[in-house]
């Protein structure tokens, strides 16, 4: 029995035939066969996925900074997207940081009852009265769609009172089928309402946006500051440490680096039709993947200088990482994995593992799109189902006033041969053959993968990193990195590999099992004979 | 941190900011997790059981299980009934519990599903149980989803035979499985026969042993929420959150009931160790009174480090009650006690302790928040703060010593192993206390003055 058909041997007929063509076992993983993604999970199945709220407030939306975000709800869901996900941010010159708050109108029976418009714009005028924001955005949980309410009114009438931005996200929970909705929504309503409203024009060369780049454990910092020394401007950052005050001049940046293709690449796409800028896919995760990011940007700018710039850092950031990564990997190598995120990382980690000798052998997502998989080059021929129908396709057109190619047609068309320009291999490409790759991931067949697989390490998040360890088998949360970090750039690389280390050899692990189970405690005879 | 706080307090009547509470649901998750071989189960969209996972996983350090019905645009507006009679279906399958308790969101209520007659729609296997609670969200908080599950199993599943098993019944209140332990000890010694419920001891603190065990050992079993039915007496622990479920046996099973607070600090463990005595009609054992002389010579050797300082202590209603009751047993003011849950009762307790003990200036607040909280506390300081992690930014912008209790504590360790309930827990509990301000002393003070013995 192949290691797919094991997963899936204990499923009944009707689970079996949902879940087979979300398993693929790589056989030859340069001529990926095609998976199964972002289609409804089962109901009972105990899948990792959130909602569409967590997607649009928890993961796009929640880091910006300078916004007094409201969750407009009962109260669970503004409170378990409180200080939970490890997006950090430092306050800007405006002095404001409400990432420490959460905002909620903590609607009660009466307000779905009646309707909850009254006691929303009760809290946008309470908002505006304590902390004088510049933007206010709005997030309806699942009964805010049930009941009618119209936020996107609300947010009107929050403009033309207050002469304030107001944005409103109609996330409810139950609309699409994973986190992944939220992302396109909130991608959706930033770039029809907030993205080209500023006019701070850059003031170096080259300059730049981070797309999909949340800060968690401050990834987004080590990322700058491995761009800044080269000589970057960092324009904006979507959106981890982001702000409302940069992200309206996104469109004035050079060039766009899309670190989480999953939930950004609309904004991307959409920026490159209504401002002419080109986006590369980097990634910041991994130390070969780093010099990889940081010398396709360069080979983009086609500079001399900045080109001897980049090697320059990359020739001292490897330097002063050398001995520790040498160390680390003489610990992990050989060592194999099993990598379990959302939509992005499985892929970004692998990079990373590699440069430690660390091989993968079983990956997937919780909420990824075939072409996070397969590559950008199969979106054509993704069908859309009637739950990706409810979320909105925004279709934009060329900004008269802003739009401009930096690279001729032909320049364009010659480098994209050389870099990830607007492509985006997927993550299938990368693994090795005997792989498996699994989407939305269950409980049941985490147990079973660990089974088969038997990985020195399980990378995933909180809601199975308990059941993992449990089973004997060091599990690091890829969410949140189990509260250290940064594991991104030169830096972060080696906290990963710290990390990864400790958790592989940490003496407890040598206790699990009392003395008294292998060796007999008590002597003597049976009948206490001599 | 928390800058943007201001000290100027305006009554707010739409914005929470900085809740101390969350949903229903959440708590209906935990309690049917101190249920042997339950699986509970969310009626709703997947985000709900997500948080709510996330939550329990944390503030644990546990697995949480639970499973969802995955509502989408569609299940919105057709109804939940398929989604959740598939979701059985599945879960009997590949996770073969012996019961799922199905609690229902704010979606799933909204749009009216009616779960009575889905669950009675649905092939349930030979020998397999499945109850359901009604837990909106927008309603209550995660305390009243915690005793609404408590009186759906009761509901479905406590039956008076006419004949009683002379059993009492304890309902623990939304408490760690470390004071499930504590309170199930002094019943033992006690000689008591009784049944916990729910029990989440040896389930939410399961040992590692090299093996994953989706239903560990602990939790109340199915035979013994049956005999809740046939109990002699109930004592319902903290009034805020076990009466409502003592009420239904009573209704149901005609069980009788007393209520009586969380047994934490000196008075409420009394109460507690007399009711079991009574009960049992045993002598209080000298395990107990020697624990209970350890306790008081302890808080009269440490007095001089916490008498007359003040506390604000915030969380869930009964266990702040608790606390509060205690710092004034040790001789401390509770200058400030709030709760998020929504329930007058909590007031009126509150003020009762204070009046008890003669303290003034002292307030109390049903449905408050940690905004609100901290602009109190910016306006008269506080010595101490007592409460669950997400005070710790209040501690950290106003540099307050900061004892960690209650729930949820995601940012430390062993907390859910050991108890705050019982002549033990208030040993613990004297322990953190005096520790965080002995600790500022020593912090805060001139080299000088820096004293060996304290």
């Amino acid at each position: 029995m192949d290691k797919r058909t094991k997963i899936l041997d204990n499923y009944s007929a009707r689970v079996f035939k949902n879940r087979k063509d979300h398993i693929v076992e790589l056989e030859d993983a340069a001529d990926p066969q095609s998976i199964a993604a972002n289609s409804r999970a089962i109901p009972g199945v105990m899948t990792n996925r959130g909602c569409c709220y967590a997607g649009c407030k928890g993961v796009v939306l929640g880091p910006l900074k300078d916004v007094v975000t409201i969750t407009h709800g009962p109260i669970g869901c503004g409170f378990y997207t409180w200080g939970t996900r490890r997006n950090k941010a430092k306050a800007g010159d405006d002095g404001k940081n409400f990432i420490e708050y959460s905002f909620s109108t903590d609607m009660q029976e009466p307000d779905i009852v009646f309707g909850g418009e009254k006691k929303l714009k009760q809290a946008i005028t309470e908002a505006v009265e304590i902390f004088k924001p510049a933007c206010i955005m709005i997030c309806s949980t699942c009964p805010v769609g049930l009941i009618g309410d119209d936020i996107h009114a609300v947010a009107t009438w929050t403009e033309e009172t207050y002469k304030i931005k107001c944005v409103a996200y109609s996330c409810e929970g139950y609309k699409g089928v994973s986190q992944s909705a939220g992302h396109h929504i909130a991608n959706n309503s930033l770039m029809k309402y907030v993205i080209g409203t500023g006019d701070k024009a850059p003031t170096q060369k080259f300059s730049v946006n981070i797309l999909g780049e949340y800060n968690i454990g401050g990834d987004g910092w080590e990322t700058s500051r491995i761009l800044k020394r080269i000589g970057y401007e960092v324009i904006s950052v979507f959106t981890g440490d982001g702000s409302y005050e940069e992200i309206k001049n996104a469109h004035t940046a050079n060039l766009n680096l899309v670190q989480c293709h999953r939930s950004i690449n609309y904004i991307a796409e959409m920026m490159k039709t209504k401002y002419g800028i080109d986006w590369i896919k980097v990634n910041f995760i991994g130390v070969d993947e780093t010099v990889r990011s940081l010398r396709e940007m360069a080979a983009y700018f086609d500079d001399a200088d900045l080109t001897a710039r980049t090697e320059a850092v990359i020739a001292d950031e490897l330097a002063n990482i050398a001995d520790d990564m040498a160390y680390y990997k003489s610990k992990l190598q050989g060592k194999k994995a099993g990598l379990f995120c959302g939509g992005s990382r499985s892929h970004h980690y692998q990079n990373l593992l590699a440069d430690l000798g660390v091989e993968t052998v079983v990956a997937g997502y919780e909420f990824a799109h075939r072409d996070d998989y397969e590559g950008r080059e199969v979106i054509p021929t993704i069908k859309t189902d009637a739950d990706s129908k409810n979320i909105e396709e925004m279709t934009v057109t060329p900004d008269e006033k802003h739009f401009r190619l930096l690279l001729s047609k032909e320049k364009f068309e010659q480098l994209a041969k050389a870099i990830d320009l607007e492509a985006y291999a997927g993550m299938i490409k990368d693994m090795g053959n005997g792989t498996v790759v699994v989407d939305d991931f269950n409980h049941y067949e985490t147990e079973q993968l660990i089974e088969l697989f038997k990985p020195d390490v399980f990378y995933s998040g909180v809601k199975d990193k308990y059941v993992i360890q449990k089973i004997g088998v060091v599990s690091r949360q890829l969410h949140s990195y189990d509260y250290s970090g940064p594991y991104a750039g030169f830096k972060g690389a080696v906290n990963f590999a710290r990390d990864t280390t400790m958790g592989v050899s940490t003496p407890a692990w040598n206790y699990v099992t009392p003395p008294w189970r292998t060796v007999p405690t008590l002597e003597g005879k049976i009948g206490g004979e001599e | 941190m928390l800058d943007l706080t201001p000290k100027e307090i305006i009554e707010r009547k739409g914005l929470r900011i900085n809740p101390c509470k969350t949903c229903q649901p959440v708590g209906a998750v935990y309690a049917a997790l101190g249920v042997h071989k339950c699986m509970p189960h969310s009626h709703g969209s997947q985000g709900c059981v997500s948080f709510h996972r996330m939550f329990l996983s944390r503030h644990f350090k546990e697995p949480a299980i639970a499973s969802t019905s995955s509502f989408t645009e569609g299940t919105s507006v057709f109804g939940g009934g398929s989604n959740v009679k598939t979701a059985v279906k599945n879960v009997f399958d590949i996770y073969n519990p012996d019961i799922i308790a199905i609690h229902t969101t704010c979606l799933s209520e909204t749009i009216g599903d009616d779960l009575n007659t889905y669950i009675q729609q649905m092939e349930i296997p030979e020998g397999k149980i499945v109850v359901h609670s009604n837990t909106p969200s927008y309603a209550g908080s995660h305390i009243s989803g915690y005793f609404n599950m408590m009186s759906g199993f009761i509901k479905y599943l406590a039956k008076n035979t006419g004949e009683d098993n002379g059993k009492i019944g304890i309902f623990p209140g939304f408490t760690n499985p470390g004071d499930m332990r504590e309170m199930k000890k002094i019943a033992k010694l006690l000689g008591a026969d009784f049944t916990m419920f729910p029990d989440t001891s040896g389930v939410m603190d399961a040992p590692m042993t090299g093996n994953y065990e989706m239903y560990p050992k602990g939790g109340t079993t199915i035979p013994e929420i049956i005999g809740l039915g046939d109990c002699k007496k109930v004592l319902a622990l903290g009034e805020l959150t076990s009466m409502e479920p003592a009420m239904e046996l009573k209704r149901k099973c005609e069980v009788d009931f007393d209520c009586l607070p969380l047994p934490i600090g000196i008075e409420a463990t009394d109460a507690y160790v007399t009711a079991l005595s009574h009960f049992a009609k045993t002598e209080v054992p000298y395990a107990l009174e020697e624990e209970r002389g350890q306790l008081v010579d302890i808080m009269l050797d440490s007095h001089a480090y916490y008498d007359k300082k003040t506390v604000a202590i915030y969380g869930d209603p009964d266990t702040v009650l608790g606390i509060t009751s205690f710092v004034l047993e040790m001789g401390m003011i509770p200058k400030y006690v709030l709760t998020g849950t929504p329930n007058e009762k909590f007031t009126k307790k509150a003020n009762a302790l204070f009046e008890k003990f003669g303290v003034t200036d002292c307030k109390a607040k049903a449905s408050g928040d940690l905004f609100e909280l901290h602009q109190w506390i910016k306006n008269e300081p506080v010595d101490l703060l007592i409460g669950s992690s997400y005070g710790k930014q209040i501690a950290k912008a106003e540099d307050i010593p900061f004892v960690r209790a209650g729930f949820p504590v995601l940012d430390r360790y062993v907390h859910s192993y050991m108890p705050i309930v019982g002549y033990k827990g208030a040993i613990r509990l004297v322990e953190l206390i005096s520790n965080a301000l002995m600790d500022r002393q020593d912090r805060d003070c001139a080299d000088e003055d820096m004293e060996l013995v304290m």
